[in-house]
C-alpha cells in the first residue's frame, strides 16, 4: 500500500514537472493588477459563501482581475505534493511542511521583513534571509478552552496560576460534576499537537532557540517538561476521558459545548467554533471560556501570538501583479480576521471579542523570537521522529500515562532526550 | 475444444475471410503490411498505462531510497545506502513486524473458517445462496467504511459491549481498542471479518470446478463427508490454498487500511505500513520511506520465492 502511495506522488510528480516548467518570471511590483488568478484555500467551508463575497469586492476594485478558488480538503497533503510540479495556484497558504529554508524555492518575496514588520506582526515564521514570502491572513493566541458553567459549578473562581493548580481543580471538577474533566482529542491526534503551541508561556520569546541548544529539552523546569508533564498528570490521575482511543474531534466541539466535557488545550481560532457548537447543542455560548497557560511569570500569565495561514505567491505564477493585489487585500480590506474572531496582521489593530477573557486576565501577549536558523528546528525534529506540532509521541506520553505502554514519565523523558541530543549530532554534522 | 483451435481467429488479420472468398486470386500484401504493426497497438495501450503507473514510480521509488529527499525540496541528495542503514540499525522499525504477527495469525483463522464454509456449502444445503450472498457481503464494503463501522462497534458502551452485557458475558468488557493487550486483536478480528468472503468465493469456486462424478464414486466407495473433504476437496483446491498462503502472508505484512482509520497506529497498533507512512508524510523523510517501501517489497518477494520451494507448483491430477 504504502509502495502505491508513494508511487502515485512519484508518477503525479513526474508528470506535472514536466509541464510545469513554463514559469514567466515578471515581478511582482508594478502595472495595473490584471488577469486570471487561482487562489487555493483550505477553507471548503468558507468557499462558496464569504469566499464569493470577497471576489465580488475585489473584482470591484481590480475590475481587470478574474479570481478563481480552489478549495482543498486534505490541503496539507495535497499543496505539499503539487509544491514540487510548479502547478499551486497563483496565491496560496503556504503549507507547514515547508522549511524556512525552501521558502525561496516555492514563492516570490514580498518584501524585506524589516519594512513590513512597521505595518504587520507574525512576520517570523515565514521570513528567510531577510525577505518575507508569506503574509499572515490572521494570528492566533494559545491558551485552554474550557466550559465555565462547569468550572464553576466545580467552585472553581480563581484561574489556575501553577499546574498543579490546574490538576487540583480538574479533580474538583471530577468530584462535583458529572464531566470529563479534560478531552485529550487523541484519536485524531492533532489536537495534541496545541499542546507545543503553548511554547512561550513562560513569557521567554527564545524558546525555540534554547531548545534547539539543549541536549536535553525535558529537563525539570523546563517548558517542555512543563508542558509534557501537566499532560502526563491529567492522564495518569485519569481526569481525561476513558478512552482515549474512540475520541472524535467534532464530537468534542459538542462536548464541551454542552457541558459534558469541560476543558481543552487549544489555539484560540477554535474559540469561535465551539461558542457556535455550543448553539448548536442548545447551551450558552457565552459558557465558552478561554484561560492562559497555568504559569505565571513574575505575577503574570503569557500567551504566545503566532500567525495562521500566510497567503504566499508562487514564483511561477503569471499574473504575480494581480496576485499580489490580492495578498494584500485579503490581509487588510477583507475583514477575513475579523469575521473568525482573531487578532488581525496589522501591528495597531485592536484584539478581537473572542480574547476578552484575555484581557480581564489581563495575559501579556508574546511574539516568539526568530530564531537565528530557523530551519534548525524541524531538522532536528523530524530527525529525531519527535513530532513535536503532531500527534505520534504525544500519544505515547497519553499511552504511558495511562499504562497502556510501558514505562513512566522519567524513563520517556530521558528517552526523548536521548533521541533528541543524537539528532543534534546528526543534523549539524 | 476442436471448434476454438479450428477458427481461423489467431490468423484473421491476415486475410478476412470475406475478401479471400471473393478474390482469392489477390495477393492480400497490404493487410499483411498492416498487420506487423496491428498486434503492438493493442499492446501499446495495456504498456503506456503499465510503464507509467507502475515502472516509472517504482523505478522512481527506488531512486528515491538512495536520496535524502524531504518530499519538498526541488534538490535530492545522494546518499548512498544510509538510508537503508538507518533501517537495519533502528530496532524501533522492526519491532512494529511483531504486530503483523497478529495478522498472519488472523490470515489463518481467516482461511480455516472461509475453507469450512466453503466445503459447507458446496454441498448442497437449505438457503446456500443466502449465506453465499452473507459471507461474501463484507468484502463488498468499502475499507473506510469498515473501519468506521468497527470504531462504533468496539467504542465503551457500543455495540460489542451491549452484546456481551445481553447474553451476560458483561465482565469480559474491556476497552477493545484501549486496552493496549486487545488493540491488536480486535483490529486483526475486523480484518477476518472482511477478506473471509474472499477467500471463501476462491475456495467455493475451485471446490465447485472438481467433477461431481468423483463425489459419487466417493460415496459409491463409502467415503464419508469428511473423507470426502479430507481425499477429494483439499488435494483439489491445493493450489487456490498455496496462492491463499502467499496473500495471506504478504497482506499481513502490508496491512495498512483498517489499523490507519481506527487508530491511526497509536496505542501499538502501527504496522510497517504505517510506520512508513509517518517517516514520508509525518517526518519528512521520504528517502527512509522509500527505502522502507523498498524493503517491504524485497520481503514479499524473498517469502513468495520461499513458499515456491517449499511446496512446488504442480499440476493436481484428480482422476
Amino acid at each position: 500500500m504504502a509502495r502505491k502511495h508513494i508511487a502515485g506522488v512519484a508518477v503525479v510528480t513526474v508528470a506535472l514537472a514536466l509541464t510545469g516548467c513554463s514559469a514567466s518570471n515578471n515581478s511582482a511590483s508594478g502595472g495595473e493588477p490584471s488577469g486570471d488568478i487561482t487562489v487555493l484555500t483550505n477553507r471548503t467551508d468558507l468557499v462558496d459563501t464569504t469566499f464569493k463575497d470577497y471576489k465580488k469586492a475585489f473584482e470591484k476594485k481590480y475590475p481587470k482581475v478574474n479570481v478563481k478558488f480552489e478549495a482543498i480538503t486534505d490541503y496539507e497533503g495535497e499543496v505539499t505534493t503539487r509544491l514540487s510540479t510548479g502547478d499551486y495556484g497563483d496565491v496560496l497558504g503556504i503549507p507547514a511542511s515547508v522549511t524556512p529554508s525552501q521558502l525561496p524555492q516555492f514563492f516570490e518575496p514580498l518584501g524585506d521583513t524589516s519594512d513590513m514588520k512597521k505595518k504587520y506582526r507574525f512576520l517570523n515564521d515565514k521570513s528567510y534571509d531577510g525577505k518575507q514570502y508569506g503574509l499572515p491572513t490572521f494570528g492566533n493566541a494559545n491558551g485552554i478552552l474550557y466550559n465555565k458553567r462547569i468550572w464553576k459549578e466545580a467552585g472553581v473562581t480563581d484561574l489556575p496560576k501553577t499546574p498543579d493548580e490546574f490538576i487540583a481543580d480538574l479533580k474538583l471538577i471530577k468530584e462535583k460534576t458529572d464531566a470529563i474533566p479534560y478531552y485529550t482529542n487523541y484519536k485524531d491526534g492533532w489536537p495534541l499537537g496545541s499542546w507545543q503551541g503553548q511554547q512561550g508561556f513562560s513569557g521567554d520569546t527564545g524558546v525555540v532557540t534554547d531548545r534547539d541548544k539543549s541536549d536535553a529539552p525535558w529537563s525539570k523546569g523546563s517548558e517542555q517538561y512543563i508542558t509534557d508533564a501537566l499532560l502526563f498528570d491529567v492522564v495518569k490521575d485519569k481526569l481525561s476521558e476513558d478512552d482515549p482511543t474512540t475520541t472524535a474531534w467534532e464530537g468534542s466541539k459538542a462536548l464541551i459545548g454542552s457541558g459534558k466535557a469541560a476543558t481543552a488545550v487549544l489555539g484560540s481560532w477554535a474559540i469561535s467554533q465551539f461558542q457556535q457548537a455550543a448553539k448548536d447543542a442548545g447551551a450558552d455560548p457565552a459558557d465558552i471560556g478561554y484561560m492562559p497557560f497555568p504559569y505565571q511569570k513574575d505575577g503574570e500569565f503569557h500567551s504566545a501570538i503566532g500567525g495562521d495561514f500566510n497567503n504566499a505567491i508562487n514564483i511561477n505564477s503569471k499574473n504575480k501583479v494581480a496576485a499580489r493585489a490580492w495578498v494584500d487585500w485579503f490581509t487588510n480590506d477583507s475583514g477575513f480576521a475579523q469575521s473568525q474572531g482573531a487578532i488581525p496582521a496589522q501591528v495597531d489593530a485592536p484584539n478581537p471579542s473572542t480574547l476578552q477573557d484575555f484581557t480581564d486576565a489581563k495575559v501579556k501577549l508574546v511574539e516568539l523570537d526568530k530564531a537565528a536558523n530557523p530551519s534548525l528546528d524541524s531538522d532536528i525534529y523530524n530527525k529525531a521522529q519527535i513530532d513535536l506540532f503532531g500527534n505520534v509521541y504525544r500519544q505515547k506520553l497519553v499511552d504511558i500515562a495511562r499504562g497502556a505502554a510501558d514505562g513512566d514519565m522519567n524513563s520517556y523523558f530521558s528517552q526523548l532526550n536521548k533521541e533528541w541530543a543524537d539528532a543534534r549530532t546528526k543534523v549539524k554534522s | 475444444m476442436t471448434q476454438t483451435t479450428g477458427t481461423p481467429g489467431g490468423i484473421a488479420p491476415t486475410a478476412p475471410p470475406l475478401d479471400a472468398v471473393e478474390a482469392s486470386g489477390k495477393a492480400p500484401r497490404r493487410g499483411i503490411r498492416q498487420s506487423k504493426w496491428t498486434p503492438y497497438f493493442f499492446v501499446a495501450a495495456a504498456l503506456i498505462l503499465l510503464i507509467t503507473f507502475t515502472y516509472v514510480p517504482a523505478a522512481n521509488l527506488i531512486w528515491y531510497s538512495f536520496t535524502d529527499w524531504d518530499g519538498i525540496d526541488k534538490t535530492k541528495d545522494f546518499v548512498g545506502f544510509d538510508s537503508y542503514a538507518e533501517i537495519f540499525t533502528d530496532p524501533e522499525i522492526f519491532r512494529v513486524f511483531f504486530v503483523s504477527l497478529y495478522y498472519i495469525a488472523a490470515s489463518f483463522v481467516q482461511m480455516a473458517l472461509a475453507l469450512y464454509f466453503a466445503t459447507l456449502l458446496s454441498f448442497s444445503t437449505r438457503f446456500r445462496n443466502l449465506f453465499k450472498g452473507i459471507l461474501f457481503f463484507p468484502f463488498l464494503i468499502n475499507g473506510v467504511a469498515i473501519g468506521l463501522m468497527f470504531l462504533y462497534f468496539f467504542q465503551p458502551g457500543g455495540t460489542l459491549d451491549a452484546l456481551l452485557k445481553g447474553v451476560g458475558a458483561g465482565g469480559l468488557t474491556t476497552q477493545w481498542l484501549g486496552n493496549p493487550d486487545a488493540v491488536n486483536v480486535s483490529l486483526a478480528a475486523t480484518s477476518v471479518w472482511r477478506y473471509t468472503g474472499l477467500n471463501f468465493v476462491l475456495f467455493l469456486g475451485a471446490i465447485q470446478s472438481i467433477p461431481s462424478q468423483l463425489y459419487e464414486a466417493a460415496e459409491l466407495d463409502g467415503a464419508n463427508r469428511f473423507q470426502q473433504f479430507r481425499f477429494i476437496i483439499v488435494p483439489g483446491i491445493k493450489r487456490i490454498i498455496s496462492l491463499s498462503f502467499i496473500l495471506a502472508i504478504s497482506g499481513s505484512l502490508a496491512v495498512f487500511e483498517i489499523p490507519f482509520i481506527m487508530t491511526g497506529g497509536a496505542n501499538g497498533s502501527a504496522t510497517f505500513v504505517i510506520e512508513t507512512i509517518q517517516r514520508a508524510f509525518t517526518f519528512r523523510q521520504v528517502g527512509v520511506a522509500s527505502a522502507m517501501a523498498v524493503v517491504l517489497l524485497i520481503i514479499v518477494l524473498v517469502i513468495t520465492f520461499i513458499q515456491r520451494r517449499i511446496a512446488p507448483d504442480k499440476e493436481v491430477e484428480l482422476s
